[in-house]
């Protein structure tokens, strides 16, 4: 049987996305029952490896599997053989002994996934491949926008901060623009990678440009971890020049969304009256990731539809 | 529309039908907490028509709609799962009385998946089932309490319910030999 793998969003074609907003919508319910859990992956392995540090996309990927009765076995970077050296492809196939049907991977190299979905005969779902893709976040961001505004295209987004190290921007973006919204990638020079624009966008580094007008600011995380990179002076001036505080989001439209893919940096890229402000939906991506990911496992678990 | 195969319940037939079930629900159990619960697909416009019916008669209940896709039975590893559409309760499960609709009552399967897929949502008081058409083979030991036709067919033969909010038309042919 063909494996159906979510490796990006980057190559899929609107109504495939459209299929999978649709699908995770349908998985919304279950998590509101007397009984938070439904038997459609009985008997089926999921795998979760995640060869670098999360715990959000972790846990909601394991509750996911779980609500879904599928077993779970879960290996992290630092208690697995990667520490004494064997190389991915070697744990991804002793793994493969096991016959997982799914292989969800987060893993600090871009390309990561797509080189376990060549070599491993399980469906692969991409958590994060480096600074490339997190195929599942970008689809939270969408079902977030589409419940809250009932399509996508059309809509202005402004997308603010590091694109060039965010595998969440570029999810996002990709997925955005194939479903016809019109986004403004947004940040320093020395964040706003060359050749973005390919994914469907334009840029700018003017926050108030990309700012007005907007249905929707999805603001990025200042990855802190990367601070020895000194690809900007300092937090305060980082949150002078590009944060989201109140007087800048006036420019949006009065009932723009404000997103954040988590955790906040408060005071830097968001002043703590907007993340907690009534535009904020950063809660509402939380409980819809947990959607989505169901959603992702169930069409991946399941291989190519044979009717 | 031109349909293949032989009619069993032509649209006047179907209405009639129909009135008969709205009446045999309204004369079974004690109506107090009674509520219509849709089997996907096919269930869910004829439950909201059974409601519609009752409506008539001075009874007003609410309507669900129950998708089973995620309890069926033949999704083993291995091949391929269903499409999967949003269930929707619009009361609470718990000490409700509750008619399940279906189309056609066949093998008992879907009808099994719809039961485990309602105690999911919480612990009705009773739960009874009415289907339009009850065709026999049944490979599960349920029956339905309120049947608006039953008919012999042979296993390889096809029961197609038509309902004119799904498929433009109403009627019910019985198709293949």
């Amino acid at each position: 049987m063909a494996r159906r793998h979510l490796l990006g969003l980057q190559g899929l074609s609107a109504a495939e996305l459209e299929h999978l907003l649709d699908l995770a919508e349908s998985f919304e319910d279950i998590s509101l029952r007397a009984v938070k859990k439904v038997p459609a992956l009985v008997g089926r392995t999921v795998c979760l490896l995640f060869l670098e540090a999360s715990t959000r996309t972790r846990i909601s990927f394991e509750l996911a599997a779980k609500r879904l009765s599928a077993d779970t076995l879960s290996i992290s970077g630092s208690a697995s053989s990667v520490e004494k050296g064997e190389t991915l492809l070697d744990t991804a196939r002793t793994l493969a002994a096991y016959r997982p049907d799914v292989i969800v991977l987060r893993h600090k190299s871009s390309g990561a996934a797509h080189l376990l979905a060549r070599h491993v005969d399980a469906a692969i779902v991409n958590a994060g491949d480096g600074a490339h893709e997190h195929p599942t976040q970008g689809l939270l961001d969408l079902l977030t926008i589409r419940r809250h505004r009932r399509r996508i295209a059309g809509l202005k987004v402004a997308v603010i901060g590091d694109i060039a190290h965010s595998r969440v921007a570029r999810s996002s973006i990709a997925g955005l623009a194939r479903l016809g919204a019109d986004v403004v990638v947004c940040g320093p020079p020395t964040m706003l990678p060359v050749g973005i624009e390919a994914l469907g966008c334009r840029t700018t580094t003017r926050r108030e440009a990309a700012v007005e007008g907007a249905d929707v600011v999805m603001m990025l995380r200042i990855q802190k971890e990367r601070a020895g990179e000194e690809l900007f002076p300092s937090d305060r001036e980082y949150a002078a020049i590009y944060g989201l505080d109140p007087a800048v989001l006036k420019r949006a439209k009065a009932d723009c969304l404000v997103m954040h893919p988590g955790p906040v940096n408060r005071g830097v890229e968001l002043h703590p009256d907007v993340a907690d402000g009534p535009r904020s939906v950063i809660l509402d991506q939380v409980s819809t990731g947990l959607a989505v990911r169901m959603a992702a496992l169930y069409h991946c678990a399941g291989g190519e539809h044979g009717q | 529309m031109k349909h293949a195969g032989r009619l069993l319940l032509d649209a006047r037939a179907l209405d009639r039908t129909l009135r008969r079930l709205a009446l045999q629900i309204l004369e079974g159990d004690p109506l107090a907490d009674l509520a219509l619960v849709g089997v996907r697909t096919r269930g869910v416009p004829l439950a909201h028509r059974l409601a519609a019916l009752l409506a008539q008669e001075g009874l007003t209940v609410p309507v669900g709609e129950l998708d089973i896709a995620l309890y069926r039975d033949d999704t083993r590893s291995g091949r391929a799962l269903p499409e999967v559409r949003p269930t929707r309760l619009p009361f609470s499960v718990d000490g409700q009385a509750i008619v399940l609709v279906d189309d056609v009552l066949f093998t008992g399967r879907t009808t099994r998946a719809a039961l485990d897929a309602l105690m999911a949502w919480g612990r009705p008081r009773v739960v009874r089932l009415a289907v339009l058409v009850d065709r026999g083979h049944r490979e599960l030991p349920l029956h339905a309490d309120h049947v608006g036709l039953a008919v012999e067919t042979t296993r390889a033969q096809t029961v197609a319910v038509r309902l004119a909010e799904a498929d433009g038309i109403d009627g019910v042919w019985l198709e293949g030999a």
